[in-house]
């Protein structure tokens, strides 16, 4: 295992954990303002309308594959034979991959032909737009030159060992070194992903509005909350105009 | 019974000249930023008329608001929780910039730096959303005055309703102007469909606010709205609404659009309503009824039984006495003269509006009649079916009776002002044929007409212990809090509210050399 080894799949990808966790802890503390997904159905909705469900439908599904592939491990697995679930993670996984991929080639068009859409478009946009771009292409030429035209790599054995052990902090980079290199190249594109992340709008992601399944309909709020002028508590990095903020806590005024 | 307090406006339309300063003032304090060009969280738009967003009364289109569902429950028009997170990748309800307009500026630049020259330099229209050359070609209020009405009047989904009864031939043409902001509702459907729970309804006075740090811009709220109030900030990709401008109403002074209406034909007060009846209300099958189960929640603020209840739950005393002095129930509910506007969407919106006499009276006197004698006035409203169901569809899902009592008081009282006007001997029978007394009409009268600053606007500022927390302070630190022990820790000195427009304050503010140097009884 070389020296580029280790740096590619333990440092690396510890590096980008990192910066996906502190970075996000980071900006939900500084930026709640700037946490959005930033729709921009409002400039256009004739192309959004299509390729943004593929998008985001087709992903969901990868992602659930991803899970099953790469979380649960091939042990646990073996009462589904193992022609089913490879018929299983090359078809739903292939129509789900080329599903997205049609949506996200669809926002990618959109976003550089509409004129609104693209002037709105910012640099870190951009940037998320190369690397997730990147992922998925390296991840369907994986799927599609092992698993399908291929007769099947077992990644389980290898891929998802690493993956796991990186969690367990006792990463095993040997098995994914002995990974063939469209896998590697995969990972480590993910990861640089990850390290992104927090800073551009796929932070919108963390916030799935799951909790509306089972909010009352009506939120109330009272206007009397945290003591602060306005409606909203003291924030972190976001002091008050005139530099009575600081000496909050001792300006007892209720 | 579980009273809750809630601020609510009436618009007078019958003063309503259309000069739309309420908008340009409210765009001034609110909305003159980028992103939000397009927005007028206060529109005003002449009816008839498509509206701004274009036709959004359509709620066969837009799906905004609630319906009932078969077994008569309350349900999202647009969908439940589970259709609203499976279309959240793209909603299928949302207006568009074609639907709003695309806001543009123009290239003044050219004007100053044309080069001598025999042609004259004209400034291109520029899209504020693309920045390229645009054509103007329509904008929030571009059917003003009923421009263009015999092209797109019949775009206006009232109109499209009442069938080719109403005409824009000019002779037979009638209009108005309906100025609109967010309705406040009492069972707001914006809050209802945003999946962040980031908009909400204040417990206080039950204005309804998105919460800016929490918005995710999922948008669900945009279209959730029926009255397409709530707007998306394509810069800061977060919805923006109508504030009711609270940081005012909170020191007691009234909204921006209110304060500087030039037919001064906003009233602002607080109503009382039982919390425990709003889905009572909401659902009332009869579309027709909706508006009296409406005005069945709202409480009468003299009733005993009522203040006991207020108190229980916390409404403080000079809240109680606002909701006694409050012009909103007095119009809406005691000279039952205010209507709500589209109560068929079952928001239970609160701004409410007295419709306008005027086209009935426009009518009569360009056709040589007296336009303030009771009986011509009766004969035209009865006559003049048209308007007539036009403002009943706005105002009363359809139901002409309710409008058509409005306007008989309204005429009424106009023959009435007129005989004490001019000194004849006052009939009682013109006050006892729309069931009032002469001293209710007489009293109505100095509301609607005479409409004193103090009359119009009864606001109780924030409860006092807790506006101290509110209101903008004198900046300086904490060291300013001079008091007698040498503390500064207890502050006892009360923040200024730098907010009160007050020459003396503001005077003494910017000339005192410490905080304590203040005069705080001010
Ligand atoms: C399951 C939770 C998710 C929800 C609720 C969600 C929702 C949304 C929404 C509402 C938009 C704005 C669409 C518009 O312009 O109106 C959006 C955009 C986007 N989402 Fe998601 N999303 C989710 C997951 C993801 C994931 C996992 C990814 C990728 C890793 C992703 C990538 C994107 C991208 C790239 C855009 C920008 C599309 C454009 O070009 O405008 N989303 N998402
Ligand atoms: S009118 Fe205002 S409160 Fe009512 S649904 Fe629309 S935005 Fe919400
Ligand atoms: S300022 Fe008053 S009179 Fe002028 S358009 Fe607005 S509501 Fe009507």
């Amino acid at each position: 295992m070389s020296g580029l080894d280790t740096f590619l799949f333990i440092v690396f990808p510890y590096m980008c954990l990192v910066s996906l966790v502190v970075g996000h802890i980071w900006r939900y503390r500084y930026d709640q303002f700037g946490w959005t997904s930033r729709s921009s159905q409002w400039y256009e909705s004739r192309l959004l309308r299509w390729a943004s469900p593929m998008f985001h439908f087709g992903l969901l599904f990868v992602l659930m594959g991803h899970f099953v592939g790469l979380v649960i491990p091939e042990s646990w697995t073996t009462m589904v034979p193992e022609s089913l679930y490879h018929l299983m993670s090359a078809g739903v996984g292939g129509i789900a991959g080329i599903v997205m991929v049609i949506g996200l080639i669809g926002l990618i068009y959109r976003r550089r032909t509409t004129p609104a859409v693209f002037r709105a478009t910012t640099k870190s946009d951009k940037l998320m737009y190369v690397v997730l771009g990147t992922v998925i292409a390296l991840g369907l030429t994986t799927t599609f030159y092992w698993q399908i035209i291929g007769g099947g790599y077992d990644y389980r054995q290898t891929v998802a060992v690493w993956f796991r052990s990186i969690f367990y902090f006792n990463p095993q980079a040997a098995d994914m070194a002995s990974a063939p290199v469209l896998f590697q190249m995969h990972a480590v594109c993910a990861f640089a992903l990850f390290a992104i992340w927090p800073y551009t709008r796929l932070v919108h992601v963390f916030s799935a509005p799951v909790g509306y399944l089972w909010r009352p309909y009506i939120v109330y709020r009272s206007r009397d909350v945290g003591g602060e002028p306005g409606n909203r508590g003291p924030r972190p990095g976001w002091d008050r105009q005139g530099g009575m903020s600081g000496n909050r806590s001792e300006n007892n005024y209720r | 019974m579980r009273v809750m307090a809630q601020m609510g406006m009436v618009m007078n339309l019958d003063k309503c000249i259309g000069c739309s300063t309420c908008s340009v003032t409210c765009k001034q304090a609110w909305t003159n930023r980028p992103g939000v060009e397009y927005v007028w969280f206060n529109n005003v738009e002449t009816r008839p008329g498509q509206g701004y967003p274009r036709g959004y009364e359509d709620q066969e289109k837009w799906k905004g608001g609630w319906k009932l569902d078969r077994k008569g429950r309350l349900r999202l028009k647009a969908g439940g929780r589970i259709r609203k997170l499976a279309t959240i990748f793209s909603n299928p309800n949302l207006p568009n910039v074609d639907d709003y307009y695309e806001p543009w500026t123009y290239d003044y630049d050219s004007l100053l730096n044309a080069p001598a020259g025999d042609d004259f330099p004209v400034a291109r229209p520029k899209s504020l959303i693309t920045d390229k050359d645009m054509k103007v070609e329509w904008s929030a209020n571009w059917d003003d005055d009923l421009g263009g009405a015999t092209e797109h009047g019949y775009k206006d989904p009232i109109v499209a309703k009442l069938g080719d009864k109403v005409k824009f031939e000019f002779e037979q043409a009638f209009m108005f102007y309906l100025p609109r902001i967010c309705e406040h509702c009492i069972n707001p459907s914006c809050v209802a469909s945003c999946p962040s729970g980031a908009m909400y309804k204040r417990e206080e006075d039950g204005i309804v606010l998105v919460d800016q740090d929490k918005c995710r811009g999922w948008r669900m709220c945009v279209s959730g709205c029926p009255y397409k109030k709530v707007y998306f900030n394509h810069t800061t990709g977060k919805a923006e609404k109508c504030t009711m401008c609270y940081p005012r109403l909170e020191v007691g002074q009234p909204t921006v659009c209110s304060e500087t209406c030039v037919g001064r034909l906003r009233y602002l007060g607080l109503v009382l309503y039982d919390a425990d009846r709003v889905a009572e209300a909401a659902t009332e099958p009869d579309e027709t009824k909706l508006m009296a189960a409406q005005k069945s929640i709202l409480l009468d603020p003299r009733d005993p039984e009522v203040l006991a209840e207020a108190r229980r739950s916390g409404i403080p005393e000079d809240w109680l006495e606002a909701a006694q002095n409050s012009p909103v129930y007095d119009l809406a509910c005691r000279y039952d003269v205010a209507l709500p506007l589209h109560p068929e969407y079952r928001t239970l919106p609160m701004v409410w509006y007295i419709p306008p006499l005027s086209p009935v009276v426009d009518a009569l006197t360009e056709t040589g009649h007296d336009g303030e004698d009771i009986g011509n006035l009766f004969g035209a409203i009865d006559a003049m079916r048209i308007p007539i169901e036009y403002l009943a569809e706005l105002f009363t899902a359809g139901d002409i009776d309710p409008v058509n009592d409005v306007l008989r008081k309204l005429a009424a009282m106009r023959s009435h002002m007129r005989t004490v006007n001019l000194g004849e001997a006052v009939d009682p029978s013109i006050a006892e044929a729309v069931g009032m007394t002469i001293a209710e009409m007489e009293s109505m009268y100095r509301l609607l007409a005479i409409a004193k600053y103090e009359d119009r606007y009864v606001i109780p500022s924030a409860h006092t212990e807790v506006a101290n927390a509110l209101l903008e302070e004198l900046p300086g630190c904490s060291v300013d809090f001079t008091s007698t022990n040498g503390d500064s820790s207890v502050g006892e000195a009360k923040p200024v509210p730098v907010t009160i427009e007050s020459f003396q304050l503001t005077k003494q503010r910017l000339e005192a050399e410490h905080y304590s140097d203040l005069d705080h009884k001010q």
